[in-house]
């Protein structure tokens, strides 16, 4: 038997190419569910030829068609900041890959302060947007990047602020202890609270991706497709599709970790026990992009004054509130 | 920040007040709000906060304006300061096109105006030559020809429901609507043979009898889009987000309306209580139980809401009228070339979008001397600046879909 020995530096690239291949396979699976799904809530099939069965390889023929395309840069943009935001807005995306358990053992890191780590990088993105309407010289491109800016603003508070609830109850930012430490019933516990704290986190969540019904900043029928106007080709890709949807699928992830008991079986049963975590933690966020794709396609987008009253008139309140709910049931519950 | 810099390709951006002494900021929606009251405004007036105004082209090509529609928007940050629509992109001169053809080939020239209601656009032309010429229409052929009149009106209301919503960025609904709408139009494929440009009327009567099994396979379409309607409501109309994005936004006064010669569903969206139909009633149409809808603030919801309940109208008289369907010819007594004697006559319909009049002046000829269209979307779009002023860019885009207009109907 070969034996390999690893240093540490070496286990760390292992897994950091790990999470760069199956990100961007997560991604082109997610966005085949996102086509079936919607296509089947529309009365419709969606993808049926490229591949063969039941068109599995129509995200994958669309990534090499925009592979193809000719990268062009408008003449009156700034060019260097143009070129950089794709990477801005797709870098932190993967980063948050790093810290999510996928079972006990199988994280990259497991930083004490992952739930920190998770949040302050998931808002970077947002930059980025910035960036690409700021640099496009576009007019729609700007409305839709100070949309986006104003809605991160908005909504990074309720998430924060939910995050904020469950570290309290789990007594760690760790996001294993945070797995660890929650029991089953996992959402509905404490009684009450924890449901509104994951209804909050879903509503900042879709907030802060732009998903509809809070997809002002792109909005396609009002600014084409707002900082990404002017992309084409594997910067639109990265920037727009492929972001889009390693968020939505790191998002998912997220809400399994913090809410849905991430990698534990959804029942406390001890047959169940048998079944691998990773295999929970893929079908419960796999429940978790259905539920995002299936709000998605069900209501029209809201107005970006309506967002922003929606945010601190409802949202930010309610979400001290229920800090405050957490705080009492953690002195006074059993 | 500076707005200036984002400007770029589509346009300079106008200035305004002090210009660059001041500091530029490019506006919240949340602090538009805050503009309006007074303090605020004072301090504009100082010169203190001074906003820039932005130039934003909306089209010629735009996913929102449907067709080459251009509208010219003053924003100051969201908010719309003034709108100006600019038509005549899609100009195809019908008016003298149809000069120079006979009357057979106007019937499927004059179609393609407005390409969602092709039928409902050749009858005004039918019914000004029968004028002319005296010509007896057969009861089966008016009975038929109210039956596609309505069921082309379903078409075209399905459409602009479509239409709105996926604007509002909600996208099932639009493909129930297409589901919906391929059973009208099968049945109507079945009977003209076209599913957009149908030919199918001509002076004195119809092109052909309609074919076996059609009148069981129109009822059955439209009585599942009645059957489905709930659906819709539920999706849209019910809808908390949908009723804000549309109640008391874009309200067009029924005084504007008027001035403008606003008609159809958004006039009487806002509450302008006409529709030819019954006012004036041509074919059998005074034969027909039906009813017609009344928004009463002019908003887009009630545009949206009069579009929805004329769906189901028009399936009330689709029904009556294929039920009550007469035996006989689909022809009157026409003579061989369609010769419209000496004289002048104007003829009004209803389209689906409004009223549709056709002045036709004949020197005696087979082909007409003038045709003076007077077509719905043309007069509902200039309302537009009224509507859209004061509201903001995600405003602009529900009413423009809440105004229904079609490029081709605009330009002729």
């Amino acid at each position: 038997m070969i034996e390999i020995t690893l240093t540490d530096w070496q286990i760390l690239l292992v897994k950091l190419l790990i999470i760069l291949i199956v990100v961007p396979v997560g991604a082109l699976v997610g966005g085949y569910v996102l086509h079936k799904e919607m296509a089947h809530m529309q009365h419709r099939l969606g993808p049926m030829y490229a591949g063969g069965w039941h068109g599995w390889a129509q995200t994958l023929a669309d990534g090499i068609k925009f592979a193809y395309k000719e990268d062009i840069i408008p003449a009156s943009a700034d060019k260097r900041v143009f070129s950089l935001a794709p990477a801005v807005i797709f870098v932190p995306v993967l980063l948050l890959y790093l810290v999510i358990p996928i079972d006990q053992n199988l994280i990259v890191e497991d930083l004490d302060v992952g739930l920190f780590f998770l949040l302050a990088i998931g808002s970077v993105g947002s930059i980025g947007v910035l960036m690409a309407g700021w640099s496009s010289a576009n007019k729609y491109a700007l409305i839709g990047a100070l949309r986006s800016a104003g809605q991160l603003i908005a909504y990074e508070l309720p998430i924060v602020l939910s995050a904020a609830a469950i570290a309290m109850l789990a007594g760690t930012l760790s996001l294993v202890g945070i797995v660890e430490a929650q029991d089953w019933p996992y959402i509905v516990w404490p009684p009450g609270i924890g449901l509104a704290l994951f209804l909050l986190f879903l509503a900042g969540a879709m907030a802060e991706m732009a998903l509809p019904p809070f997809d002002m900043p792109v909005a396609e029928s009002e600014l084409i497709t707002g900082p990404f106007t002017e992309y084409t080709g594997m910067r639109f890709i990265f920037g727009f599709f492929f972001a889009e949807t390693a968020h939505m699928i790191a998002f998912a992830a997220i809400g399994t970790t913090l809410f849905l008991g991430g990698y534990k079986p959804i029942v406390p049963w001890e047959p169940l026990e048998v079944i691998p975590g990773v295999l929970w933690f893929f079908v419960k966020t796999s429940f978790m992009v259905f539920l995002l794709l299936w709000v998605r396609f069900s209501f029209p987008r809201l107005r970006e004054d309506q967002l922003q009253k929606f945010a601190w008139k409802a949202l930010i309140p309610l979400s001290l509130v229920l800090i405050l709910a957490t705080g009492a049931w953690i002195l006074y519950g059993p | 920040m500076g707005a200036i810099r984002g400007a770029g390709s589509a346009g300079p951006p106008e200035t305004r007040g002090a210009g660059s002494a001041g500091p530029q900021r490019v506006m919240d929606p949340e602090l538009q709000n805050l503009q309006d009251s007074s303090a605020f405004a004072s301090e504009v007036s100082e010169g203190r906060l001074v906003t820039e105004e932005m130039l934003l082209n909306v089209g010629p090509q735009h996913p929102a304006t449907h067709g080459v529609f251009r509208l010219l928007a003053t924003i100051d940050g969201e908010r719309i300061v003034r709108a100006e629509p600019v038509v005549g992109y899609m100009h195809r001169g019908y008016e003298k096109l149809v000069e120079q053809r006979d009357y057979r080939q106007i019937t499927n020239l004059i179609s393609r105006m407005d390409w969602l209601s092709g039928i409902n656009n050749e009858l005004p032309l039918a019914l000004a030559l029968e004028e002319l010429m005296e010509i007896e229409v057969p009861p089966r052929a008016q009975y038929l020809r109210v039956a596609l009149a309505e069921m082309n009106r379903i078409l075209n209301h399905l459409m602009f429901f479509q239409s709105f919503s996926a604007e509002l960025g909600a996208i099932t609904p639009t493909f129930y609507a297409f589901r919906e709408r391929e059973d009208i139009q099968y049945a109507m494929e079945s009977v003209t043979g076209g599913r957009m440009h149908f030919g199918y009327f001509r002076p004195g009567g119809l092109k052909e009898d309609v074919p076996k099994g059609f009148i069981a396979m129109a009822l059955a379409a439209v009585r599942k889009v009645i059957q489905r309607l709930p659906d819709y409501e539920d999706l849209l109309t019910g809808n908390e987000i949908f009723k804000q994005r549309t109640i008391n936004v874009g309200v067009l006064d029924k005084e504007v309306a008027y001035s403008y010669g606003v008609s159809g569903p958004i006039g009487r969206g806002s509450s302008i209580d006409m529709d030819v139909r019954r006012d004036e009633p041509y074919l059998v149409y005074d034969q027909f139980d039906f009813e017609v809808c009344n928004g009463t603030h002019g908003d887009c919801f009630d545009r949206f809401w009069v579009l929805l309940h004329e769906v189901v109208e028009s399936a009330k008289i689709v029904e009556q009228a294929l039920a009550g369907l007469p035996p006989g010819p689909i022809m009157g007594k026409v003579p061989r070339v369609v010769e419209a004697p000496k004289g002048e006559v104007y003829v009004r319909t209803e389209n689906p979008l409004g009223e549709l009049g056709f002045y036709l002046v004949s020197d005696g000829g087979r082909r007409p001397y003038r045709i003076k269209i007077r077509t719905p979307s043309f007069s509902n779009v200039s309302a537009l600046p009224h509507a859209l002023q004061n509201t903001l860019v995600a405003d602009m885009i529900a009413i423009l879909g809440s105004f229904f207009f079609v490029l081709g109907d605009v330009d002729r």
